[in-house]
């Protein structure tokens, strides 16, 4: 039986959760659904089959491009995170007032127009770019590097930029989390500052750098601008694929088939860092 | 001290009240009369704060009912009720000014602005803050927010006042001060004020009666002097005060006296009229005797009417009180004794062997 | 504290900090300077300054209705993504429901789901039902993900109120309307602003999902992109970048100083990292 508070709790929670459902969830299960179906030019063909999974699996381009865009999120995501501890380290501990300045302006630069920011990348690492006409006008070089846009590097580049503030922030809060008074413990039980580091406030940070590992892995996979505009051909990733499939390919069936096995890839790894990261964090929540 | 007068406010009958399986509340009958300082006290999980919010309005019994001033509150919400509550945490509106707290039901009952004004002026004199009214909530005290609450629920002129732990968050001093001001306050208007609270200084110094409660249930309902004098369980006995317990038998009745075996203090005869109404004397087997009943005899001392001896194992000093911890003969745990520390008399050492006075009438019976 | 500092060497961490923001702000600060500089090629060195970019803005009517469709976009979808983000975490600070864990992480999904994902779910929905795709498709897939971002916001703000002061209103007689009015929403009123904000802003630069539902009124993103592939009007796509920074940097302002707001009128410290941490 529903007592008064429960009931009010559910009344006022349902349009948003019914809007969820209807938007989220059917949607959701409808892309699933739509996997197991096959495109016939222009007829969908609505019987049951694992064709577009076995397709999807075994065609080399596209086992090529999952295990590309696969290897590049992870790379995206350590260098982010990498990157991104230091900062959040830096604002917490030694940063004494003027902490929410900074977080401000760490997060200004995420507002400006995504597609701006990946286009301004490519002004930056072109043969003809900011970085190049830089290295010259310097002397450091005579020819313009080839290597810095339209490879895998660039997507990285530019997917640790995008996802900066995204790795930060998780970071920040459990750094901002820990007992001041627990390192001067550890300190008075006689660790230094580098044991103090990995006994103490890593493990604690640790909810944090899980956070940041999972809030930027599970959405790299799914970008198809920033591979599309810095990637060049070895740089293409399974959701530009995917956005073929529903666009131009016309093969939407197919497309959700790559849709879900990416999906499925992301989660299993996403589940794995997460009991890792609790294993290593101890009984930290 | 007030005698309470005859006329009921609030009737309490049978009262009970289940979270889920959880029994908070397990027949509360009680009845509190106008103009009375009532406090329910007990530990936290008593249900107290429980039962108060159900004469708020704000729970809703399981089974009983709740009758204030004649009138049966079943189905009548908290804004309809002739109560109001101070709030543990005060509940000021962070976004209104001080008059504007105080106004704020006044404005709901549409009165208008001029009168609303004076009404709040003349209840901010009466809390000791006129002239506050234009502060705003962030810039009062503690202290003053505590008041401004105050004014808040008399300003609206109540039947009765509730009170929730209204003083638990001020330190020791304001705190002493504030348990003063509120009984003059309260004597002065002649509202009834309940206060829930799990100080039993507090509930001992400002109440007319206190419903003593343990695990949803109303262990013994008295006047301060009456809880302190003549617990009824020792329960009620050791949460109030500090009691020593000794073990106890009652060897016989002869003519008009009980015969008490203690083996700690000796055997005496009790006048029967010391026995609690409705106690088996088969079950008895403690007696409890309070710290400042039990005395170390100096050189000089008035004699008592009995003396024990025992052997002080500890001190501790207070200042203007020295509490001992005394060995008894046959009695495995210390008592403690208190002590005031008067003019020439110096601290007994731990180790000295003590006569140890006491008197027949100070004893309380317990089962 | 002077132990603590010792733990990583401060000198280094500044160092690395500043290399770290220049990093962050690269591209950012190449966009003023392409948007004012005097030639049509997007590189260095700059030629000369020039405010030309900003007038082919004013008379590009593609550009307009693009502008228009953002604006009513983002207005839509920051009212009904607020209103219910307002429902979910008051829901969710006042009450104890079933598998209230559960339907709060479900709500949050999209936060963490890759947007393609989102969108070509949607897709296929609107696909199946036959529904024509327009700006109030957009909108639809805006809502969705811009709800997680106000239940964030708004969470703070709701969970800042303690219960209490509602049950004080009841207490001195007034209704539960009257209590929303006078007590509840004053209170989280600068919350309301500050996820309409956010909001807005989220939908005004979102492109991967208004690139999927769109149909052939386009959004300011959309056009954008449609803009990069021809040199030539790069210039003025810069100029264009410039001003939605700008806007965008100072609706963020904005959004702050009444997160700010409510935070101090509750008499709690604001925490620096509002209400997503």
């Amino acid at each position: 039986m529903l007592t008064g508070e429960r009931r009010q709790g559910l009344v006022l929670i349902s349009p948003t959760l019914l809007y969820s459902l209807l938007l989220l969830a059917a949607p959701l299960v409808m892309v699933v659904t739509f996997s197991f179906w096959t495109q016939n030019y222009l007829e969908l063909d609505t019987t049951l089959t694992l064709d577009n999974y076995r397709e999807a699996w075994s065609k080399p381009i596209y086992r090529t491009l999952l295990l590309r865009s696969l290897k590049i999120s992870l790379i995206v995501t350590v260098v982010t995170v990498t990157l991104a501890f230091p900062i959040a380290y830096y604002l917490s501990f030694h940063v004494k007032h003027r902490k929410a300045l900074w977080l401000f302006l760490i997060t200004v630069p995420f507002w400006t127009s995504y597609l701006l920011r990946v286009f301004l990348w490519k002004v930056i690492l072109g043969y003809n770019g900011v970085l190049n006409t830089a290295l010259t006008g310097m002397g450091i070089i005579d020819q313009p590097l080839t290597f810095l846009l339209y490879n895998a590097n660039a997507v990285v580049l530019t997917l640790a930029h995008a996802w900066a503030p995204f790795a930060i922030l998780p970071i920040f809060v459990a750094l901002e989390k820990i007992d001041r008074s627990l390192l001067e413990a550890a300190e008075d039980l006689g660790d230094g500052p580098v044991r103090r580091f990995f006994r103490i406030t890593l493990p604690l940070a640790m909810p944090g750098v899980v956070a940041s590992t999972l809030i930027v892995l599970i959405p790299t996979i799914g970008d198809f601008i920033t591979p599309k505009l810095v990637g060049g051909t070895d740089g293409l990733m399974i959701a530009n694929m995917i956005q073929i499939q529903f666009g131009k390919a016309n093969n939407a069936p197919l497309g959700a088939a790559l849709a879900i096995s990416s999906m499925l890839i992301v989660a299993s790894i996403s589940a794995v860092i997460f009991f890792a990261g609790k294993r290593f964090g101890g009984k930290v929540k | 001290m007030a005698t309470p007068s005859p006329k009921p406010i609030i009737d309490l009958t049978g009262i009970t009240k289940n979270f889920g399986s959880f029994q908070a509340l397990k027949g509360i009958d009680a009845t509190i009369y106008e103009g009375e300082f009532f406090s329910l006290l007990g530990p936290s999980g008593c249900g107290k704060t429980t039962l108060l919010r159900m004469i708020a309005g704000f729970e809703t019994p399981t089974d009983g009912s709740i009758v204030i001033a004649g009138q049966d509150m079943e189905g009548v919400p908290a804004n309809r009720r002739p109560t109001n509550m101070v709030f543990q945490s005060y509940a000021i509106f962070p976004h209104l000014s001080v008059a504007e707290n105080v106004g704020y039901g006044l404005k709901t009952r549409k009165m208008p602005k001029a009168e609303i004004t004076r009404e709040v002026e003349q209840s901010l004199k009466m809390v000791d803050l006129g002239g506050l009214g234009d502060r705003a909530a962030h810039e009062l005290s503690g202290g003053q927010r505590q008041r401004v609450a105050l004014a808040r629920a008399l300003v609206m002129k109540p039947k009765v006042v509730l009170l929730d732990e209204p003083l638990s968050a001020l330190d020791k001093k304001l705190r002493d001060q504030m348990q003063v001001e509120l009984r003059q306050l309260q004597q002065k208007l002649g509202i009834t004020f309940i206060l829930v609270t799990h100080d039993q200084e507090e509930a001992l110094t400002m109440s007319d009666r206190i419903a003593v409660m343990f695990e949803g249930r109303i262990a013994q309902l008295a006047s301060p002097e009456e809880l302190y004098r003549r617990p009824v369980d020792k329960r009620v006995a050791s949460f109030i005060g500090v009691m020593n317990f000794l073990d106890a038998k009652a060897s016989g009745r002869m003519n008009g006296h009980l015969a008490l075996d203690i083996p700690a203090l000796g055997s005496i005869e009790l006048p029967t009229a010391q026995i609690p109404e409705g106690m088996d004397i088969q079950n008895l087997d403690s007696i409890g005797i309070r710290p400042e009943m039990l005395t170390i005899l100096f050189d000089g001392s008035e004699p008592t009417e009995q003396v024990a001896r025992g052997q002080v194992t500890g001190t501790a000093y207070y200042g203007d009180m020295t509490y001992y911890s005394v060995r008894l003969p046959g009695h495995t745990a210390d008592v403690t004794i208190s002590m005031r520390n008067t003019a020439g008399r110096s601290i007994v050492p731990p180790g000295s062997e003590v006569p140890v006075g006491w008197g027949a009438d100070s004893i309380v019976l317990f089962q | 504290m002077n132990s603590v500092r010792k733990g990583l060497s401060p000198k280094w961490l500044v160092f690395y900090a500043v290399a770290y923001m220049v990093f962050l702000y690269a591209p950012v600060i190449l966009l003023p300077m392409f948007a004012f500089n005097d030639a049509t090629i997007i590189s260095f060195p700059l030629t000369g300054f020039t405010t030309q970019w900003f007038d082919v803005l004013w008379k590009t009517e593609a550009l307009h209705g693009a502008v228009r469709n953002s604006l009513v976009v983002g207005v839509t979808s920051a009212v009904l993504s607020t209103i219910l983000g307002a429902c979910a975490a008051r829901a969710a600070a006042r009450y104890r429901f079933p598998a209230k864990r559960g339907i709060m992480s479900f709500i949050m999904l999209p936060l963490v789901l890759p947007e393609i994902i989102v969108a070509v779910a949607l897709l296929v929905l609107l696909i199946q039902l036959g529904m024509p795709l327009s700006l109030a498709t957009v909108v639809l897939g805006h809502v969705l993900i811009c709800t997680p971002f106000a239940i964030a916001i708004l969470n703070s703000a709701f969970q800042g109120l303690d219960q209490s002061l509602e049950e004080a209103s009841y207490d001195l007689g007034e209704s539960r309307w009257g209590t929303f009015r006078r007590v509840v929403l004053p209170l989280v009123m600068p919350g309301i602003v500050s996820s309409l904000l956010i909001t807005f802003t989220i939908s005004l630069d979102e492109f991967i999902i208004a690139f999927f539902l769109t149909g052939t009124e386009v959004t300011l993103p959309v056009y954008i992109w449609s803009q990069l592939r021809f040199p030539a009007k790069l210039p003025s796509v810069m100029a264009l970048g410039t001003i939605l920074l700008t806007l965008s940097v100072l609706l963020l302002i904005l959004a702050e100083w009444f997160r700010r707001r409510s935070a101090r009128k509750q008499g709690i410290e604001a925490s620096a990292t509002g209400g997503f941490a």
